[in-house]
C-alpha cells in the first residue's frame, strides 16, 4: 500500500552513481519485495536495487526482455507511469517506468534506467522504448522525451509533444533555465520578508518571457513547429487501416456501383485540422484527421496549446504552494487532485490524518466527482448533437455542488481545500445540513432525471452503441483507466486496487460493463455517479457519530514542511482515471522533483485506434466519452 | 430605450408633416447613440474557451447567470461572424499564433476581454516558460478581469463595463469607419526557439550577435 521506501536516518549502500560524479548523498536502497526479487534472480547481473525504491537496470540491452518478464511471467500488465529526472549531481538522467497489475491493483512495480547526461542540449544516449510492449508508453515517452532530451529507440512517433520542434533545450533538465529564472526555489529571497520586488519583465534583459540562443536570427529562421505531423500521413493509402482496432474495415460502397467498379473509383484523402480552437474538441486540443469520404483512416494528436509548465513551476515551489496548482489541473475536479497530492506527501512524510479530515475528503471528493460526471455526461450529449439541452440542467446541479464547496472552502472551482495532515476548513452546520439535502434528497433525484431522460434515448443509442469500441486487452495495454477501462470489462478503480482514504469504511460498487464503447462508458459514469451518492450519504452518517467538529489538522500545522528525503508514487481515481503523482524529495523544503500522472492525457493515447475505422463526427463523441480535461492533458 | 427621448420639440408641434396620431411617439436621438444602444445589445463572442475561466465562462452563459440577458448569447465558433473574444485563460506561447490568427479573422469592430489573472498578466503561471504574459503583449485589451478564475459575476461586470466603452464611441471617430485607414491586424508571431515577435525582430537580431 504505501510506496515510501524511504527513511531519512538509514544510509545504505549507494547504488549505481557513476565513480566519475559521486557527489550525491548517500540514499537508501530499495527494499525488495518478492517480485524484484524473482527479477533480480532471473536476470542476476542486470539489475540492481535501485535508490529508494524499484529496480535499477544497468544492462540496457537486458530491458525489453526485463519488461517482457514483467508483463508476461509477473503479469504487470500496464504502464501506469514513465518519466526522468534529473540527477544533476550524479551527471545521470534516470528514466522511470512503474508498471500495475490490472485489475488486481496492489504498488506498482518501478524499473528504473540511468543514462548519463549530456553535456549543453545535447539528447542523452538512446535508451530502449516500452512502445513495442506497452502501446500506452508512447505519448508518455515523448513527454520524456521533450522535457529530458532522453531518446527513446523504437518509439514510433517520437517528437515533441508539449512543446513545439525548434524549442530551444529541455525544459525540466535542472540546468535549463526559464527566462524568468529567479532562483532555483521558492520563496524567492527578493520577495520575502521584506516584500519589495520588481515585475519580472522589469528584471530580464529580453523585458519579456522570451530567452533566445546567440547568434538567432529571426528573418532566417524556418519554423517547422509540428515537426513532420503530416508527412506519415501523407504517404498514400488505398482507404484501407492497417490497425486491427475490431471495427474492421468497412468498404466504402457508392449506391449503383458493383465492386469492381467501387475498386476503380479513386477518391481523394484530405487532411483536417481540428482545433485547437473548435467547439468539440473540450478545449485547445487539436486533432489532424485524414479521411476517406467521411471515414477516418489516420488521426493524430497536437498537444501543448495549453502546456503551463506545472512541474517546472512546481519544482521551484514549496511543497505547500504545490496544492492550490494542484487544483488547476483537472479544473473540473479541483479537489480530487488535491488529494492525491496530499496524499503522496504525507505518505512521504508519514504524517496521521484525523477520522473528521478522512471523512470530509471523502465527502468533498465525492461530490466532485458528482460534479465532473455531471460536466462529462452534459458535453457529452453536447458532442452528440443535443446542443446544450441536456448540458444547461447538469451544469445547473454542478452549480448546487459548487456553491456548497464554495461556501466551505472559499472558491468556486479552486478550492485549495487539503493541507498535508488536514483540510482548510470544516463544515459549518448550515453547509452540512446544505450537504445533506443535495446527497439525500436532490441529487438522487436527479440522477434518475437524468438516467430517465437520457439511458433509454433512441438518438443516444443509435449514435454511441458500437463506437469507439476498443477491447479490454488493449485498453489495458494503452493504459487506459478509469470509466473507460470499466466499461471495457474490467473493473479497476484506485479506491479498490490500491486503496487510500476511508474508503475502506464504506459500502459501494464499483460498476463494470463489458462492451467497451462509447454507450457502456456513458453508462458507467451515471452508474457511478450513484455510487458516489452512496459513498457520499455514507460519510455524512458516519462522520456525524464517528468525528469530532472541528478536528481538522492531524499532527502540527505549518508554512514549510520539510519532506524526508526518499520518492514516492501517489495515486488516486479521479472521476477521470489513475492521477499519479510521482514525487522524489532530497530532504529539502522543495520537491526534487514532482511529475503528475495525468491520466487524461494517457487515455487520449488510445484515441487513434478508438476513432480510425470510423467517421468523423464519430470521433467527436468518442473524445467526448474519454472525458478530458486539457488543463491535465497538457499541465 | 436608453436614447433621450423628449416631448416633441416645439417647432414640430404644428408642423403638417407630422400626423397627429404621432405627435407622443416622435423620439429625437443621435445617430451615434441610437448605433450604439443597438451595438452594445447584440455582441456575438467567439466561442474559444483557453483554460479554466472557460468553464466559468460557459456557467456564465447557461441558466443562473443567463447572458442573454444582456443578448450577448450568441456564441460564434467562427470568428467571422463574431464581435468579441474573451481570451478565457492562460495564453501560452504555442497558442498564440492562432490566438492573433483569430483575432485578425474577426470583423471590426472587435472588442477583446482578458478574463482572469493569466490573461491578464500570466497569472500564477506567469514563470513557465511556455506562458505569455498577458495577452496584450499581443492584442489589444478592451476590459481586463482579475481573479483565477473571475466569478461568472465578474465577468458580466466586464460586459457592463465594455458597454459602457461602446456608448462612448462616436461613428464619426472610430477608425473603422474612417475612409483609408484599414487596419491590418496585429503582427502573427511564430515559434522559433522561443517565442518570436517579429515587431522585435530588430533587437533581437542586434542582442543576439554573434
Amino acid at each position: 500500500m504505501s510506496e515510501v521506501t524511504a527513511t531519512p536516518a538509514k544510509p545504505a549502500a549507494k547504488p549505481a552513481a557513476p565513480a566519475a560524479h559521486g557527489a550525491a548523498k548517500p540514499v537508501a536502497a530499495a527494499k525488495m519485495t518478492p517480485e524484484m526479487s524473482a527479477i533480480a534472480a532471473k536476470f542476476g547481473g542486470a539489475v540492481e536495487a535501485a535508490q529508494y525504491e524499484g529496480l535499477l537496470v544497468t544492462d540496457h540491452s537486458k530491458f525489453i526482455e526485463i519488461a517482457t518478464y514483467v508483463r508476461d511471467v509477473l503479469k504487470y500488465n500496464q504502464l501506469t507511469n514513465n518519466t526522468a529526472t534529473d540527477y544533476i549531481k550524479d551527471g545521470v538522467i534516470e528514466v522511470v517506468n512503474q508498471f500495475t497489475r490490472v485489475p488486481q491493483g496492489g504498488a506498482p512495480l518501478t524499473l528504473k534506467l540511468r543514462v548519463p547526461r549530456p553535456s549543453g542540449h545535447d539528447k542523452t544516449q538512446p535508451v530502449p522504448s516500452l512502445c513495442p510492449l506497452y502501446p500506452g508508453a508512447e505519448f508518455q515517452e515523448r513527454e520524456t522525451y521533450d522535457m529530458y532530451g532522453v531518446v527513446f529507440e523504437g518509439n514510433p512517433d517520437l517528437r515533441r509533444i508539449l512543446m513545439w520542434e525548434g524549442f530551444n533545450g529541455w525544459p525540466l533538465r535542472k540546468d535549463w533555465k526559464e527566462a524568468y529564472y529567479e532562483g532555483d526555489t521558492k520563496p524567492f529571497e527578493s520577495r520575502w520578508p521584506g516584500g519589495d520586488h520588481k515585475l519580472a519583465e522589469e528584471r530580464v534583459p529580453w523585458e519579456d518571457n522570451v530567452n533566445y540562443p546567440p547568434g538567432f536570427d529571426p528573418f532566417a529562421f524556418k519554423p517547422h513547429p509540428d515537426g513532420d505531423i503530416y508527412d506519415s500521413m501523407l504517404a498514400p493509402s488505398d482507404g484501407t487501416v492497417s490497425i486491427d482496432n475490431g471495427h474492421g474495415v468497412a468498404p466504402t460502397i457508392v449506391e449503383g456501383l458493383n465492386a469492381s467498379e467501387m475498386a476503380e473509383l479513386k477518391t481523394d484523402e484530405i487532411i483536417v485540422n481540428m482545433g485547437p480552437q473548435h467547439p468539440s474538441t473540450h478545449g485547445v486540443l487539436r486533432m489532424v484527421v485524414k479521411l476517406d469520404g467521411e471515414k477516418v483512416t489516420d488521426l493524430k494528436l497536437a498537444l501543448g496549446y495549453l502546456h503551463r509548465n506545472h512541474e517546472k513551476i512546481g519544482e521551484r515551489n514549496t511543497w505547500l504552494h504545490n496544492i492550490p496548482y494542484t487544483d488547476r489541473l483537472d479544473y473540473i475536479t479541483g479537489i480530487y487532485n488535491e488529494w492525491g497530492y496530499v496524499l503522496g506527501v504525507e505518505r512521504m512524510m508519514g504524517l496521521k490524518t484525523t477520522d473528521r479530515v478522512e471523512y470530509l475528503r471523502v465527502i468533498t471528493g465525492e461530490l466532485t466527482r458528482l460534479a465532473s460526471h455531471f460536466w462529462a455526461i452534459g458535453f457529452l450529449l453536447n458532442d452528440l448533437g443535443a446542443f446544450f439541452t441536456p448540458a444547461l440542467y447538469f451544469i445547473t446541479e454542478r452549480d448546487l455542488i459548487i456553491d456548497l464547496l464554495e461556501a466551505v472552502t472559499g472558491s468556486r472551482m479552486m478550492c485549495n481545500y487539503m493541507r498535508f495532515g488536514g483540510v482548510s476548513r470544516d463544515f459549518t452546520s448550515a453547509q452540512w445540513a446544505m450537504a445533506r439535502e443535495l446527497a439525500f434528497e436532490r441529487l438522487p433525484r436527479t440522477i434518475d432525471e437524468l438516467d430517465h431522460f437520457l439511458t433509454e434515448n433512441e438518438i443516444l443509442k443509435a449514435r454511441s452503441i458500437g463506437t469507439g469500441y476498443m477491447s479490454a486487452d488493449r485498453c489495458i495495454a494503452h493504459s487506459l483507466t478509469g470509466p473507460c477501462l470499466r466499461a471495457a470489462g474490467i473493473g479497476y478503480d484506485v479506491r479498490r486496487a490500491d486503496p487510500y482514504g476511508y474508503y475502506d469504511r464504506f459500502d459501494f460498487d464499483i460498476p463494470v460493463l463489458y462492451n467497451g464503447d462509447v454507450y457502456d462508458r456513458y453508462l458507467v459514469r451515471v452508474q457511478e455517479m450513484r455510487e458516489s451518492l452512496k459513498i457520499i450519504q455514507q460519510a455524512l452518517n458516519q462522520a456525524e457519530t464517528q468525528s469530532k467538529v472541528g478536528d481538522i489538522q492531524g499532527g502540527k500545522k505549518a508554512y514549510n514542511h520539510r519532506v524526508p528525503a526518499g520518492q514516492c508514487y501517489a495515486r488516486v481515481e479521479t472521476p477521470k482515471g489513475e492521477l499519479g503523482y510521482y514525487l522524489v524529495s532530497d530532504g529539502n523544503q522543495n520537491p526534487y522533483k514532482y511529475h503528475i500522472r495525468s491520466c487524461s492525457y494517457i487515455n487520449l493515447n488510445s484515441m487513434k485506434e478508438m476513432a480510425v475505422g470510423q467517421k468523423v463526427a464519430d470521433s467527436v463523441v468518442i473524445l467526448g466519452s474519454l472525458d478530458i480535461v486539457l488543463g491535465e492533458v497538457d499541465r | 430605450m436608453a436614447t433621450q427621448t423628449t416631448n416633441i420639440p416645439d417647432e414640430l408641434k404644428n408642423d403638417p408633416r407630422v400626423p397627429e396620431d404621432l405627435n407622443n411617439n416622435i423620439f429625437i436621438t443621435t445617430l451615434d447613440k441610437i448605433y450604439n444602444w443597438g451595438r452594445k445589445r447584440s455582441m456575438w463572442p467567439l466561442l474559444f474557451g483557453l483554460a479554466c475561466c472557460a468553464i466559468e465562462m460557459i456557467c456564465t452563459a447557461a441558466s443562473r447567470h443567463d447572458l442573454s440577458r444582456f443578448g450577448w448569447e450568441l456564441m460564434r465558433a467562427s470568428p467571422r461572424q463574431a464581435d468579441l473574444m474573451i481570451v478565457s485563460g492562460t495564453v501560452t506561447k504555442k497558442m498564440i499564433p492562432q490566438i492573433v490568427r483569430l483575432y485578425n479573422q474577426m470583423p471590426e469592430p472587435r472588442y477583446v476581454v482578458a478574463m482572469g489573472s493569466c490573461a491578464t498578466s500570466g497569472g500564477p503561471f506567469k514563470e513557465g516558460y511556455n506562458v505569455v504574459s498577458g495577452i496584450d503583449k499581443f492584442i489589444p485589451v478592451d476590459v481586463y478581469i482579475p481573479g483565477c478564475p473571475p466569478r461568472p459575476e465578474a465577468l458580466l461586470h466586464s460586459f457592463v463595463k465594455l458597454q459602457e466603452k461602446i456608448e462612448k464611441q462616436s461613428i464619426r471617430t472610430v477608425r473603422w469607419y474612417t475612409t483609408g485607414k484599414t487596419d491590418n491586424g496585429m503582427l502573427v508571431p511564430y515559434l522559433g526557439p522561443d517565442l518570436v515577435d517579429l515587431r522585435r525582430a530588430d533587437e533581437i537580431k542586434q542582442k543576439t550577435a554573434l
